[in-house]
């Protein structure tokens, strides 16, 4: 009887083991058949290098008030950021997760606030109340930044064929995406030579522009900061340089990705404390209770 | 259920006494994780793993009720709806991020709880079920990881959805049926999005039942432990409260820091920047990922780059991809040695640091990069080895391998060999 199961379990043993065995070695053997057969043909054909591998490159280092666990933002970098993205940016790209309200974050008092909103060159979309057709009315503070075009169609036809993307989350949608802002931003310059020579086809054509910042090098949106004064800065406000106001306008976007940004590091840097004091608390009752079982 | 020595639940208050005779819900905790528990007295720091992942299970349950009382799940509404979580709801950045790095550190623990389990040999008899059960727990988590990354509705819950369904269309035949019901439509969309909203809040309770059982069938023969030698008396064990209570309150501190460095100083750091893009069917991202959690998978399936007679590339890479995680369900019968620890086991040992670790480590990375023909290289020859390691070498080391002499009890490996000894001295 003992027989009969030990021979049982022995063969159930066997059955899986070698099964096990069979699949593994297809498995494996396979994937080895195909790493072979693979890096025989990448030394045959080695890979043929792309423009965008040669010519692209990492965006360059940015710093900002607001990096780091203990970064607040500067208020008076933002305001003057915002009003790069007002004069410069706003008329293509939208911000349509942002309130005027919002202002009130980076230091406008309500009734400044206010001034924003009324004043702002796009209206809010809205209906006449006499007879519901639809009409435009000025913005309140409540309201969402307006959209620049009623939608993509109009868009597209008003920049050549390209949709100018939303701002709102811009630092947080890209690889790095304070720098990257930064980079694009200060990073156009007349196509390499090199580039001519090499790859023509990804020459920049009519109605694009060369950027080696820009992940396929060519974009639509020309170099929208050009000369230093094109935004007229307050009075005390540091020179309005291209590369001066490319920083205050991606400051503003850190801010509009991350308005909540100075409440999660405080918060953060109360609760470190707390569970520093709590670990403290916690090993010490741990000691205390395995006093005498532990190895002496 | 657990051992004789086992400390009896007494209720002490009137009140107590009363309840206990008529719902003795006291009497079951006490039993489960109080001082009616005893566990082995040897555990290291790396057991302190299943109680972090109940917690971060609860830490994502408690935040996800609430961020659902803000949430929309409408295609055209999702991704505003979690923007405006972040933006206007109370504390609602609090939230969104704690859920969403909380998912990565819930598996972050759950890995190290799996990973232990490996190395000590608790997947062996009598705790094969508990070794089994986990592994449903774990595959009900990716399911529902994955359909919670898909429903905030960016670019890469778009384009993940889309390419984890399509998976399921390169089965022959009945696959792309199978696909256009899993997403209800033929592209993923509002049908898609509400059904996986719908299993995103459901399935977190069904794991919440089957570690209910997982605990319930480790509670059978009694927690395991490093040496791999089982309790054999009162003095190998303590009771769960107030010791291991107090040791996992201290793992539970450091868990929480970790926690709150990544939730409040870098809450984007394991996410990709493509999701903060709401989804866009026309527009294909450059390189589709999935998490950091799904790299080593994601990288074994794109490893197959050639069709096998009659069955596709593509085909083997979701094959393997599946097996890679089915092959663990096995592994009680595919490790037949008699000794659990990794600790007695020299050769096995060997190969678990320097074969299953790195290759794991490096498929992570080769998942989580651009395919180069560099990368599906790496990940051609390391996953071969991972197959390889449970299938092939793990059987065969487990019966040539000579193991090294194990302790005589639990007690004797705290105390050293000359406890009893010392104690009988000290008697005299």
């Amino acid at each position: 009887m003992n027989r009969t199961f030990e021979l049982i379990a022995f063969a159930k043993a066997n059955v899986v083991t070698s099964l096990a065995f069979l699949i593994g070695l297809f498995f494996s053997g396979w994937l080895m058949v195909s790493a072979l057969m693979g890096g025989v043909s990448y030394i045959s054909e080695p890979a043929v290098e792309t423009a965008e591998h040669a010519f692209h490159k990492h965006a360059k280092h940015l710093e900002l008030a607001s990096d780091g666990p203990l970064g607040k933002f500067d208020r008076a970098q933002l305001q003057r950021g915002f009003q790069v993205y007002k004069e410069v940016c706003a008329a293509c790209h939208s911000l349509r997760f942002v309130s005027f309200r919002d202002l009130e974050g980076i230091g406008y008092e309500p009734g400044q606030v206010k001034t924003i909103a009324s004043e702002w060159p796009i209206e809010t979309p809205s209906i006449n109340p006499d007879t519901g057709e639809a009409a435009t009315r000025k913005s309140l503070a409540a309201d969402r930044f307006p959209l620049p075009y009623a939608n993509d169609v109009a868009a597209r036809a008003a920049n050549g064929n390209a949709i100018p993307p939303d701002l709102s989350l811009m630092t947080k949608a890209r690889h790095d995406g304070t720098a990257y802002v930064y980079s694009l931003l200060t990073g156009y310059q007349a196509a390499p030579a090199a580039l001519q020579k090499r790859f023509p086809d990804s020459m920049p054509s009519a109605t694009t522009h060369f950027n080696p910042y820009f992940a396929n090098l060519n974009l639509a949106m020309p170099a929208p900061l050009t000369t230093e004064g094109q935004v007229t800065y307050a009075e005390g406000g540091p020179k309005p340089t291209v590369d001066q106001m490319a920083k205050d306008v991606t400051a503003f976007l850190v801010w509009t990705a991350e308005p909540k940004l100075e409440n999660r590091n405080r918060a953060g840097v109360a609760a470190l404390i707390f569970l520093l004091i709590f670990a403290g608390l916690t090993w010490m009752s741990y000691q205390t209770i395995w006093a005498d079982k532990k190895k002496r | 259920m657990s051992f004789p020595w086992a400390a009896n639940y007494q209720p002490t208050h009137p009140f107590m006494r009363y309840l206990d005779e008529r719902l003795p819900l006291p009497r079951l905790v006490y039993n489960a994780i109080g001082g009616g528990y005893p566990v082995p007295r040897n555990f290291n720091w790396w057991y302190n793993f299943g109680v972090l992942a109940g917690v971060a299970l609860m830490i994502q349950i408690i935040t996800g009720i609430v961020l659902a009382m803000h949430f929309s799940a409408d295609a055209g509404q999702a991704f505003d709806s979690v923007e405006h979580i972040m933006r206007d709801v109370n504390s609602g950045w609090f939230l969104r991020y704690a859920h969403a790095n909380g998912a990565s550190m819930f598996f972050i623990v759950v890995y190290i709880h799996i990973f232990r389990g490996l190395f000590y040999g608790s997947y062996k008899q009598p705790r094969e079920v508990v070794w089994l059960l986990g592994l449903v727990i774990f595959l009900l988590m990716m399911a529902t990881a994955f359909m919670g990354y898909v429903i905030v509705w960016g670019q890469m819950s778009f384009w993940g959805a889309k390419v984890i369904t399509g998976l399921f269309g390169a089965i022959p035949i009945v696959g792309e049926p199978i696909q256009t019901w899993l997403l209800g439509g033929f592209s993923p969309d509002d049908a898609t999005l509400n059904r996986f909203f719908s299993l995103h809040y459901l399935l977190p309770f069904v794991i919440l039942g089957v570690i209910i059982l997982h605990v319930w069938s480790l509670h059978i023969p009694g927690s395991g432990n490093p040496t791999g030698v089982e309790v054999k008396a009162e003095q190998d064990t303590l009771p769960f409260h107030p010791y291991y209570t107090a040791k996992d309150g201290f793992g539970l501190a450091i868990f929480l820091i970790v926690f709150a460095i990544l939730l409040f100083f870098a809450p984007n750091f394991l996410g990709e920047p493509d999701n903060y893009i709401p989804a866009n069917p026309m527009s294909t991202p450059a390189n589709i990922v999935p998490e950091w959690y799904f790299w080593p998978y994601y990288a074994i399936l794109r490893a197959f780059t050639i069709d096998f007679l009659f069955i596709p590339a593509k085909l083997l890479g979701v094959l393997a991809m599946f097996a890679s995680i089915l092959l663990l369900f096995f592994l009680p019968w595919l490790d037949t040695s008699p000794v659990r620890s990794g600790h007695y086991r020299p050769l096995f040992r060997r190969f678990f640091w320097f074969g299953l670790i790195p290759c794991i480590i490096v498929l992570g990375w080769c998942g989580g990069s651009h395919a180069t023909a560099e990368i599906v290289l790496i990940s051609q020859i390391f996953s071969a080895y991972y197959f390889a390691h449970f299938l092939i070498i793990l059987p065969i080391i487990s019966r040539i391998e000579k193991t090294l002499p194990l302790p005589n009890s639990i007690t004797e490996s705290v105390l050293g060999p000359n406890a009893a000894g010392v104690k009988a001295k000290k008697a005299k």
